[in-house]
C-alpha cells in the first residue's frame, strides 16, 4: 500500500501533501487536547508495534502479499487522534528506509492515516453502537472495521490514480484490481487486529480508548470524540 | 492479574522485537498488493528511485551488514527503537502542551 514516487503526477502528489500538512497539523491539536496519561507511553508502543507488524507480510494470492496497515488498531487502542499519528510517524520512520516515496509522503498519509485510522475508526464507532456490548464482540468490531478500512484506502489510492495517476492504465481496471486484492489483505488486517484488540482487553482493558464506555470507572473521562475539548485554542 | 502499565510497555515493545528481528527475515518477499497491481497493469516503471535509496538502512538492509537476513533483523531492530522514541517525544510534547494551556478541563 506504500506509493513509492512516479506513481502520481507532481500536483495529486503536492495537493495531498498539503492535506496531510493541514490535517496532521489539526489531528495534532486533537491529540494535545485528548492524550492521557497513560496514553502517552502506550503511543510509543502502538507506533513501534505498527512499524514492526508492518514488516511481516503474509502471503494472501499467488506471487502476491500484504501487511498490517495498522490504522484502526492503533485509533482503537490510543484513540483516532494519537492513532493517526502513530501511523503518520511510521511512515515517516519508513521513510529512512527508503519504503514509500518522499513525495508520495502525503498520498500514503491520506490513504493509511486518514482514511486508515480516522476513516477506520469512524466505521469502528458505527458497529460498536450496533453490536452487542462486550469484550469478544468489541474485539470483532474492532477486527471487522479494520478489514473495511483497508479497502477503504485501496479506495483511496484509487481515486488518486484517477486524478494523476502515470503508466496510462485503465482507471477502472486499478480501482477493481486495488480493491480486490485488498479486500484479501483485508481479512489478514481484521484477524490481527481483532487478536491485539482482544488480547490488550483481557490484560489491561483500560488501555483500550475504544472500550472507555465498556469499563467505566478505571476511565477518568467520557469519550473524547464525543465533545469534551475546551475552548484552549 | 493485573499488569503495571510499565511492565504492559516493556512487554509490548518485547513483541514487536520479536516480530521485526525474529519474524521479518522470513516474511513473504512477493510483491505487496499495490506493487502487484502495478506490474499487472503496466505501470510498476513508472516507480523512481526512493530520494534516500543512499540510506545506511535504506530496503530494510543495513549498510555493511551481508547477510540478507541478519540485515534485515538489524534494521527491524533500528526502526522499532526509532519509531517508539519518535511517537513517544511526539506525545509527550502534545501532552505537555496541553498541561500549559489555560483551560485543562481535567479535575484529578
Amino acid at each position: 500500500m506504500h506509493i513509492p514516487d512516479g506513481f502520481m503526477n507532481a500536483g495529486t502528489s503536492l495537493g495531498a501533501g498539503a492535506a496531510a500538512v493541514g490535517g496532521l497539523s489539526l489531528v495534532a491539536r486533537k491529540a494535545a487536547d485528548s492524550l492521557e496519561d497513560k496514553e502517552v507511553p502506550l503511543t510509543g508502543l502502538v507506533a513501534a508495534f505498527v512499524f514492526a507488524a508492518q514488516m511481516i507480510n503474509f502471503p494472501v494470492a499467488t506471487g502476491t502479499s500484504g501487511h498490517l496497515i495498522g490504522g484502526v488498531l492503533a485509533a482503537v487502542l490510543v484513540g483516532p487522534w494519537a492513532g493517526a499519528l502513530c501511523i503518520a510517524v511510521v511512515l515517516l520512520v519508513q521513510a529512512l528506509f527508503a519504503d514509500g516515496g518522499l513525495t508520495a509522503l502525503g498520498l500514503n498519509i491520506v490513504n493509511m492515516s486518514f482514511l486508515g485510522a480516522l476513516g477506520g475508526y469512524a466505521l469502528f464507532l458505527g458497529l460498536k453502537r450496533i453490536m452487542a456490548r462486550s469484550a469478544g464482540s468489541l474485539a470483532l468490531a474492532a477486527g471487522i472495521a479494520a478489514g473495511l478500512s483497508v479497502i477503504l484506502a485501496s479506495g483511496g489510492f484509487a481515486i488518486e490514480y484517477a486524478i494523476g495517476g502515470a503508466g496510462g492504465a485503465s482507471v477502472t481496471t486499478v480501482a477493481w484490481a486495488m480493491i480486490g486484492v485488498h479486500t484479501l489483505i483485508g481479512v489478514g488486517e481484521g484477524v490481527i487486529t481483532a487478536g491485539a484488540v482482544g488480547m490488550v482487553l483481557s490484560v489491561r482493558p483500560d488501555l483500550v480508548h475504544g472500550a472507555a464506555d465498556l469499563v467505566p470507572g478505571l476511565h477518568r473521562r467520557g469519550h473524547p470524540t464525543e465533545g469534551v475539548v475546551g475552548g484552549a485554542h | 492479574m493485573h499488569i503495571s502499565l510499565r511492565w504492559f510497555i516493556v512487554g509490548g515493545v518485547f513483541v514487536a522485537l520479536c516480530l521485526a528481528v525474529g519474524l521479518s527475515p522470513f516474511a513473504s518477499s512477493n510483491p505487496d498488493g499495490l506493487n502487484k497491481v502495478a506490474e499487472d497493469h503496466g505501470f510498476i516503471d513508472q516507480a523512481e528511485d526512493h530520494a534516500l535509496t543512499d540510506s545506511p538502512v535504506a530496503g530494510y538492509a543495513v549498510k555493511g551488514v551481508a547477510d540478507e537476513k541478519v540485515s534485515k533483523a538489524l534494521s527491524g531492530l533500528i526502526g522499532v527503537l526509532v519509531t517508539f522514541e519518535a511517537a513517544l517525544l511526539l506525545s509527550k510534547a502534545l501532552r505537555a502542551r496541553r498541561s500549559r494551556a489555560p483551560n485543562t478541563q481535567l479535575g484529578g
